[in-house]
């Protein structure tokens, strides 16, 4: 007891500096936030806008054109093919975007039935866990690249790839948090008050384990987005055709130490919006943390 | 041994919440205590008896609680403007503080005999020989047995009553002028809490302590303190020797206080309503057996526990029975038992003549409306993301009664255990505990049950709070004819409302009868011990003076 009491005691005691300090450790500046929400919009509405943004063909083959450097015809030079590299980024930024957000909301959409029903049923938790626990034995990136390899490198195989890996994350979340919900007295209550296991699993259950998906979500949102470049750079992800911000700097490596724009532009955004999300996933937590607030307000 | 010069003064202590708009947590709060006596400060949740023991600690919560003004002055030190090294030396010599739950005090990696040496490393020069035996002569003072077996023990290895204890020898090693105890012994049961409190005195007796004990419970006030300190929402509302206060209370607050605080005394037995049996179980029998699945021939063979072992009992309608006893007496794993939250090992358990012992979960359907629970703790019996409304009408619905009428009826309920109208589309949180349990209430009640299984349903409620959910549960049993099984720990409250008591120790049946015959002479042994443990048995406080040797029956609320 005393003992914890002199930790407290060389812990600051809230005067001056050190409790300045203490306090910006406690909260995160709103600043930082909105500036991850606005590079997130930026990166989105790119995306979206791609057809209007873009001033030429991201496919067109220019042999005479071939590594332009920047200017105004070609606004961030040309790829080694005589591609225009802006128009590319700003078509990749759909890739890596959809790849995101569509592994996020799929993994999710997949993982929260079988986590509420591993949680409640507990004979069931034994063989879906058991499953999951070898799905998560196997490496993401070899997983992908197999499946990857033995299909063809489509968009569709490509988030499948990386989907099936972050389902068990999902599925194991999903399962915590009902195990502990489940010993609620509420949860009880419905039980004596005759409510159906569809419906407890539904109404009592589900609604405690939002919070802490949509935080998830938005980690692997951002993983997805990784894998999906690390998948294209490694030559396993999405045919050249489709540009992607993974294969850019793909095809940049070998002129990377004659032209580095050919990787920086395309690392860059990748940088910035894995970033932003990840930073506005700890603001969610924060904010649906109750623990959290309480030590923020 | 009382001294003229106090230990501890604290004079018009002003804590506020530090923020853009400070609320006052404690209002121009000041007492003194002297060498050898025991100050209680007594009040109801919220009232800022712990703030204030935190302040004199020196252990505001940094960015949350500030002391504004006032000071406390303890062996001529102010504790609020002392250096961070000055306040450590006063923590260890002359201040150490008892929590009131020793599990989480502490360190459950360490054995206790290393964490009270570290006190002694920290504050002293002695080596470790000498730290070692002052350690075991510490333990010896607190009356633990086997001295040598305990220093090597890690927490867990010990029971509560144990651990509470090594919490107080950890407090006296340094031989403190002043110890605070914040609610000590209100996670312990009764007969440790009876121990925990003599040994408390008699060190304090031994050694002229000062002791700042902060209590919610006003029988261990009358069982401790010397004087008493009555607090409400931060403010000081009384102060005095305990008898004064206790007996010609002047405040309208300590007058209410008191007059909450129910009488040990059995009431008056109330005449049978009607005869029908609505709960009858026959030798129940839950056996927790460690030894299952599939596996099972691998591990170690453990002894099954008996947590219900032969229970037998009978309620009518419109009948109280109260099962008492402490805690692992098996008093909830029965409750849930008769629920069918668990399936029992043996024995027969019939609702309204109903055997429902050995239906599967999936038939018990029907059976589940004549019985309704209400729980401990409101705060987690609601569903925090549903409407009262919703939550109301969850049940009638799943037995197929239209959502309007459910609504309708949800609505006289509301009304029914004194809620307004329109609390029927807010949220549990916007509720204080009290009417969170009305709620709770209610939402059993629109079941219709024949039976309502009450588990601690008042044990997390202040006294004045607790009173009033009782006479609403009295009240509702008068006009609905509704059966009640009520849970408790706590014999004041079993003796307010039951008509028949049950007790248990480790999982058997003890003594049953009507009330009045097993509260006012019990027959076996085990209850009256419980009895004597009760805190603050010789006190009455409906009278405001101490209990006269023969009892009179005193009349109810």
């Amino acid at each position: 007891m005393h003992a914890s009491h002199s930790h407290l005691t060389l812990a600051p005691e809230g005067r001056g500096v050190s409790r300045l300090l203490s306090r910006l450790s406690q909260t995160r500046p709103r600043g930082v936030t909105l500036a991850a929400g606005v590079v997130l919009t930026l990166i989105i509405s790119v995306a979206l806008f791609a057809p209007w943004l873009a001033n030429h063909d991201p496919l067109a083959l220019s042999p005479a054109d071939r590594l332009k450097p920047m200017g105004s015809e070609f606004w961030l030079g040309t790829d080694p093919y005589g591609r225009d590299l802006y128009s590319r980024i700003v078509y990749g930024a759909r890739v890596s975007l959809t790849v995101g957000l569509g592994v996020a909301v799929t993994s999710v959409a997949i993982g929260l039935p079988l986590g509420l029903l591993a949680g409640y049923f507990r004979t069931l938790d034994a063989v879906l866990m058991r499953i999951m626990d070898g799905l998560m034995a196997i490496p993401g990136i070899l997983l992908a690249i197999a499946i990857v390899s033995l299909t063809s490198a489509s968009l569709w195989t490509v988030m499948i790839a990386i989907m099936v890996p972050e389902i068990p994350q999902v599925v194991r979340l999903v399962r915590s948090r009902v195990l502990a919900t489940r010993e609620e007295a509420f949860v009880e209550a419905a039980i004596l008050m005759g409510t159906s296991t569809p419906r407890l699993l539904w109404r009592h259950l589900m609604p405690s384990t939002l919070a802490p998906l949509i935080v998830q979500g938005t980690y692997i949102c951002a993983s997805a987005i990784l894998t999906e470049a690390i998948l294209s750079f490694l030559g396993a992800g999405i045919g050249t055709e489709t540009p992607s911000w993974g294969n850019i700097m793909s095809e940049g490596r070998v002129y990377f130490q004659l032209k580095p724009s050919l990787i920086f532009w395309a690392g860059l955004l990748l940088s910035a919006c894995i970033l932003s999300i990840n930073l506005l996933g700890d603001s969610a937590r924060d904010a649906l943390d109750p623990k959290m607030k309480r030590r923020m307000s | 041994m009382m001294t003229d010069a106090p230990i501890l003064e604290v004079e018009e202590l002003v804590v506020e919440t530090s923020g853009r708009k400070p609320s006052r947590i404690l209002d121009a709060i000041s007492f003194t205590i002297n060498a050898g006596e025991t100050l209680c400060l007594v009040g109801e949740s919220g009232s800022g008896k712990s703030v204030t023991s935190l302040a004199t600690m020196g252990l505001l919560p940094p960015g949350a609680l500030v002391a504004q003004s006032g000071c406390i002055r303890l062996a001529g030190e102010d504790v609020l403007t002392a250096t961070p090294a000055k306040l450590l030396s006063l923590r260890g010599r002359h201040m150490a503080m008892i929590f009131q739950e020793p599990m989480t005090a502490l360190n459950p990696v360490l054995s206790v005999g290393r964490q009270l040496d570290e006190v002694l490393c920290q504050h002293t020069s002695q080596t470790g020989p000498q730290r070692r035996a002052r350690v075991l002569e510490v333990f010896e003072q607190v009356h633990l047995p086997d001295v040598e077996r305990i220093y090597a023990s890690y927490p867990h290895q010990l029971s509560g009553g144990q651990r509470q204890r090594i919490m107080i020898a950890m407090a006296l090693l340094l031989k403190p002028q002043l110890l605070i105890a914040d609610e000590p012994t209100t996670a312990l049961d009764v007969t440790t809490q009876h121990q925990i409190l003599a040994l408390i005195k008699q060190l304090q007796r031994e050694h002229g302590t000062a002791v700042l004990f902060i209590t919610h419970d006003m029988g261990v006030v009358v069982d401790i303190a010397d004087r008493v300190c009555v607090m409400h929402h931060g403010q000081l509302v009384e102060s005095g020797p305990v008898d004064q206060v206790l007996g010609s209370p002047q405040e309208a607050y300590t007058q209410r206080l008191l007059a909450a605080v129910p009488s040990l005394l059995p009431r008056p037995p109330r005449e049978a309503t009607s005869n029908k049996t609505v709960l009858e179980v026959q030798s129940l029998e839950k056996v927790f057996n460690a030894n299952q699945g599939v596996l099972r021939w691998l591990r170690k063979p453990v002894t099954p526990t008996r947590a219900v072992d032969d229970v037998s009992f009978v309620l009518k309608r419109g009948r109280t029975l109260g099962v008492v006893g402490e805690s692992g007496s098996g008093k909830s794993t029965l409750a849930r038992c008769v629920m069918r939250l668990i399936t029992p090992t043996g024995g027969n358990i019939r609702v309204s003549g109903k055997q429902i012992t050995e239906l599967p979960k999936s038939m018990l359907k029907p059976h589940r409306k004549r019985i309704q629970m209400i729980f401990q703790d409101p705060n987690r019996s609601l569903n925090p993301r549903m409407t009262v409304g919703q939550s109301l009408i969850e049940g009638p619905t799943n037995y197929g009664t239209s959502r309007r009428e459910a609504l309708a009826r949800g609505r006289e309920l509301l009304e029914l255990v004194g809620l307004p109208v329109d609390a029927i589309d807010r949220y549990p949180h916007q509720f204080s505990g009290g009417q969170r349990q009305r709620i709770a209430i209610a939402r059993a009640l629109a079941m219709e049950p024949e039976v309502i299984v009450a588990d601690e349903a008042v044990s997390a409620l202040d006294v004045s709070v607790q009173a009033q959910v009782l006479t609403l549960l009295h009240e509702i049993q008068l006009r609905l004819g509704i059966a009640v099984l009520f849970i408790t720990h706590d014999l004041r409250v079993a003796a307010q409302i039951c008509d028949d008591v049950l007790v248990m120790q480790r999982g058997r049946l003890i003594e049953y009868g009507p009330a009045a015959q097993v509260l006012g002479q019990p027959e076996a042994e085990y209850t009256r011990q419980l009895m004597e443990a009760a805190p603050g048995r010789g006190w009455d406080f409906a009278a405001g003076a101490p209990v006269k040797p023969r009892f009179s029956p005193v009349e109810a609320h």
